[in-house]
C-alpha cells in the first residue's frame, strides 16, 4: 500500500506548514492543527511500516527507503511523546521540517522490498534497529531543542523581548528536556550497541568486527558520554550544552547516513 | 428610548473629585433607586471604581434625563453642581453605547488593556440586576458590552504584554526559569521600586527569600515583611551561590558585584542560570556580568524599554479593538431601532386576532350544531388568512429600512391602531 506512505508524507507536510504559520502568528487552531496533522501522518506512516513488515516478513529497515522511513517514524514518535509529556510551544515548528525532509529523501529511494539473508532475520533485527533508531530520534529531538534554546537565549541576552520570544518556551524547560533526551538517547544507544554485538555473534560468530558503522557508533556513544559527564561534573548546560547537543546530532547523522554512503560499510541495509 | 452615559474618569477629574463622587458599596442601591425616581429615567446602572464613576441610563427625553441625572449626582454627593458639571462627560444614543463598549473593553482605562475593569463592570451589572433597576435595553446593552470585551480580549492581544516594571521582571523570570516555586530570591538593598518588584515576585511564589542590607536592622525589618531571611551585607556574595533571582537597589555609588566576583559564583553554582535585576541608579552591578554564560542581567533602562515596546504593542492592538467596537455598535444599533416598530407590530397582531375571534364567534352562532372537527377546520382557515394577511406588513416593519418611521405611521393609520 504505497499510498499510505504518500498520505503520511502529505500530512507531515501539512503539519510542517502549520508549524511555519505558528512561528509567525500562533493561535489555538494552528497549534491543534499542527499536532493533529502530525498524529494522522504518524498513524498512516505506522500502517505503511506494518504493511511492509507483513509483506516482507522482516523488520522494514533493510532497504535505504525503509531505513530512512523508520528513522523518521522514530523521530515523530519521540516528538509526540515529548509533546504529550511537556508543554513546549513551537516544538513542532522546529521538528516537522526535518521530518518532512527525511520523508522526502526516503521517498526518493526505490520502494521494492529487498530480500534479507535468513541468517539476519532474527528477533535481534527488531530489537537492535528499534533501539538504535529511538536513540537517534532522542538525539534528534535534543538537537531541535538545542536550536530553540539558542534562539531564545539570543532574545533574552539581547533584550529583545517581543514576537518570537513570547511564543518560544522558557530557557529552563528547553535545557531540562534536552538533557533528559540526551540521557534517554544515550541509554538506548548503549543497549543498541550491546544488542548489535550479540546479534553479530549469532550471525557472524564475532561480537565486534570493527566495521565502520560499529566504530562510528562507538564514537557517537563516547561523545554523548562526554556530554553527560561534562554536564554532571562541570555543569556544562544552557548555551554550551545546546551547542554540544547540535554537534552530537551531526555526528549521529553521519553515523546513520554518512558511514554507509561514504565509507562503504557492510552494515545491514547496504 | 435612548441610552445615556454620564460620568467622569481619571482624564476629566482629579482624585479629589473622583473620591467625592465615588459610590460606596452600600450607597449604590439607594443611588439606583434615586435615579429611577426621576421622571424620564426608566433604567439605571452605576459603575464606581477608583478611576471612574459612571451612570448608564435609559430614558425617554435625552436632554431632560441628562440634566436631572447630573443634578441628582450633585445632590446625592453634596457637590457643587457647577464644579461637577464641568468634569462630567455626557454621551447619548450611539455615542453612549460606544463609550460603554470602550470602557468594558478597557480602551478607556488609565493602563490600556488592564483586565480588572471588565470584572468591575460585571459586578456593577449584577448589583443593578439584583436591585431590578435594569430592563430590556440596559440588559441587552450590558450583555453586549461584556461580550464585546471578551471578543476584544480573545481577538486582540491588548492585555498580553506586561506594561509595568515589576510585571515585566516576573514575566521575564518565568521565561528563564519556567517555574519560580523552586527558585531562591534575594533582595539586595531597598527602595520603593525594588520592594514593589520583590513583592510581586513573592506573590508569584518563590522558594526562599533573602534580604541583604547595609543596615542589618533594615534587612531584618524587610525580611519579616517578606517572610524571608535577613542577611548581613558582607554575606551576600556567599549566599548568591544558592540564589537564582536577584533584585538589586543598594544606593551605593559603585559596583557592589564585579564580573570577577560573579565568575567565581557561577562556577560554584555549576553554571545554573541566574537572573539579576539592577534597579539602582547609578548601577550597582557591573554590566559586564551580563556577558557571562547563563547570567541574565537587566537594568532599569532595559526593563523600561521592554515596557515601552509592550505599551506601543498595546496601542496597535487597541486600534484593532476600536474596529471591533465599531462593528458591534452597528449590530446593537440595528437591535435598538427594531424596538421602535415593536409596539405597532403587537398592535397590528392584536387587532387582527380580535377580528378573527369576533367573526368566528358570529359564524359559529349561525351554524348551530356543527361538529368539533368542522369547527377546528374553520378556525384553522381563519388563522391562515389572518396570518398571511399580516405577514408582509410585519416583515416590512421589522426590516431596517430608511422609510420605517413612515411605514409605522401608515400602518397605524390604516388599521386605526
Amino acid at each position: 500500500m504505497i499510498i499510505l506512505f504518500e498520505l503520511a508524507l502529505t500530512f507531515y507536510m501539512i503539519s510542517m506548514i502549520l508549524g511555519f504559520v505558528e512561528v509567525t502568528k500562533s493561535s489555538r487552531y494552528t497549534s491543534v492543527g499542527m499536532t493533529g496533522a502530525a498524529i494522522i501522518g504518524f498513524f498512516l506512516h505506522s500502517l505503511n511500516l506494518i504493511d511492509r513488515f507483513i509483506l516482507s516478513g522482516h523488520m522494514p529497515a533493510i532497504s535505504v527507503h525503509e531505513a530512512i522511513s523508520l528513522f523518521t517514524w522514530s523521530i515523530v514518535l519521540i516528538f509526540l511523546l515529548i509533546k504529550y509529556r511537556y508543554k513546549i510551544g513551537l516544538l513542532g515548528s522546529f521538528i516537522m521540517p526535518w521530518v518532512f525532509g527525511f520523508m522526502l529523501i526516503s521517498s526518493a529511494f526505490p520502494r521494492e522490498i529487498q530480500p534479507l539473508a535468513p541468517v539476519l532475520n532474527s528477533f535481534w533485527l527488531i530489537i537492535h534497529t528499534m533501539l538504535a533508531f529511538l536513540s537517534y530520534a532522542s538525539f534528534g529531538l535534543s538537537c531541535g531543542l538545542g536550536i530553540m534554546f539558542l534562539i531564545q537565549y539570543h532574545f533574552v541576552k539581547s533584550k529583545k523581548l517581543s514576537g518570537l520570544f513570547k511564543r518560544l518556551p522558557s530557557l529552563n524547560i528547553l535545557d531540562d528536556v534536552n538533557y533528559r533526551l540526551i540521557k534517554t538517547g544515550f541509554f538506548l544507544l548503549t543497549l543498541a550497541i550491546i544488542s548489535g554485538s550479540l546479534w553479530s555473534e549469532t550471525a557472524w560468530g564475532s561480537y565486534w568486527l570493527w566495521q565502520p558503522k560499529q566504530v562510528w557508533s562507538l564514537i557517537t556513544w563516547l561523545i554523548y558520554a562526554m556530554i553527560i559527564h561534562l554536564r554532571r561534573k562541570v555543569g556544562l548546560r544552557g548555551r554550551r550544552g545546546s551547542i554540544l547537543a547540535i554537534l552530537g546530532y551531526i555526528v549521529t547523522l553521519f553515523t546513520f547516513f554518512g558511514v554507509d554512503l561514504l565509507l562503504k560499510g557492510q552494515h545491514a541495509f547496504l | 428610548m435612548s441610552i445615556i452615559t454620564i460620568g467622569l474618569n481619571h482624564k476629566t477629574a482629579d482624585i479629589e473629585l473622583r473620591e467625592k463622587l465615588a459610590f460606596d458599596k452600600d450607597r449604590i442601591v439607594p443611588g439606583l433607586k434615586g435615579l429611577l425616581e426621576l421622571d424620564t429615567i426608566a433604567e439605571a446602572l452605576i459603575v464606581s471604581t477608583c478611576n471612574r464613576v459612571e451612570l448608564y441610563l435609559s430614558g425617554s427625553d435625552e436632554i431632560e434625563s441628562v440634566n436631572s441625572a447630573c443634578r441628582f449626582l450633585a445632590e446625592f454627593h453634596n457637590i457643587d453642581f457647577e464644579k461637577l458639571d464641568n468634569a462630567l462627560y455626557k454621551h447619548t444614543g450611539m455615542e453612549g453605547v460606544k463609550h460603554i463598549f470602550r470602557v468594558a473593553g478597557s480602551l478607556d482605562s488609565m493602563v490600556l488593556g488592564e483586565p480588572q475593569i471588565l470584572g468591575q463592570i460585571k459586578d456593577a451589572y449584577d448589583l443593578a440586576l439584583s436591585t431590578g433597576s435594569t430592563g430590556l435595553i440596559l440588559n441587552k446593552l450590558m450583555k453586549k458590552a461584556i461580550s464585546v470585551a471578551k471578543r476584544i480580549r480573545t481577538e486582540t492581544s491588548i492585555s498580553e504584554n506586561a506594561v509595568s516594571i515589576s510585571y515585566t521582571a516576573v514575566e521575564l523570570a518565568k521565561k528563564i526559569f519556567e517555574q519560580l516555586s523552586d527558585k531562591n530570591f534575594m533582595l539586595l538593598g531597598a527602595g520603593e521600586m525594588a520592594e514593589l518588584a520583590a513583592k510581586h515576585l513573592a506573590r508569584t511564589g518563590v522558594k526562599d527569600i533573602m534580604v541583604a542590607n547595609r543596615t542589618y536592622e533594615r534587612a531584618v525589618a524587610l525580611a519579616s515583611e517578606f517572610n524571608g531571611t535577613p542577611l548581613r551585607f558582607e554575606e551576600f556574595k556567599n549566599s548568591l551561590i544558592n540564589t537564582d533571582i536577584v533584585i538589586c537597589s543598594t544606593g551605593a555609588s559603585n559596583f557592589v558585584l564585579t564580573k570577577a566576583d560573579m565568575e567565581i559564583i557561577v562556577k560554584k553554582r555549576k553554571h545554573k542560570p541566574m537572573f539579576l535585576i539592577d534597579i539602582s541608579v547609578p548601577r550597582n552591578l557591573d554590566p559586564e556580568i551580563g556577558d557571562l554564560d547563563g547570567v541574565y542581567l537587566y537594568d532599569i533602562d532595559n526593563l523600561q524599554d521592554v515596557v515601552d515596546s509592550n505599551m506601543s504593542q498595546r496601542l496597535i492592538e487597541a486600534s484593532k479593538a476600536e474596529q471591533i467596537v465599531t462593528e458591534e455598535i452597528e449590530i446593537f444599533n440595528k437591535w435598538m431601532s427594531s424596538l421602535y416598530a415593536v409596539p405597532t407590530i403587537i398592535a397590528l397582531r392584536n387587532a387582527a386576532d380580535q377580528i378573527k375571534t369576533d367573526e368566528l364567534a358570529k359564524l359559529f352562532n349561525r351554524l348551530n350544531g356543527i361538529g368539533e372537527k368542522e369547527k377546528k377546520a374553520i378556525e384553522g382557515m381563519a388563522s391562515g388568512i389572518v396570518n398571511k394577511l399580516i405577514h408582509n406588513p410585519t416583515a416590512a416593519l421589522k426590516a431596517d429600512d430608511e422609510d420605517r418611521d413612515m411605514l409605522i405611521n401608515v400602518v397605524n393609520k390604516l388599521y386605526k391602531l
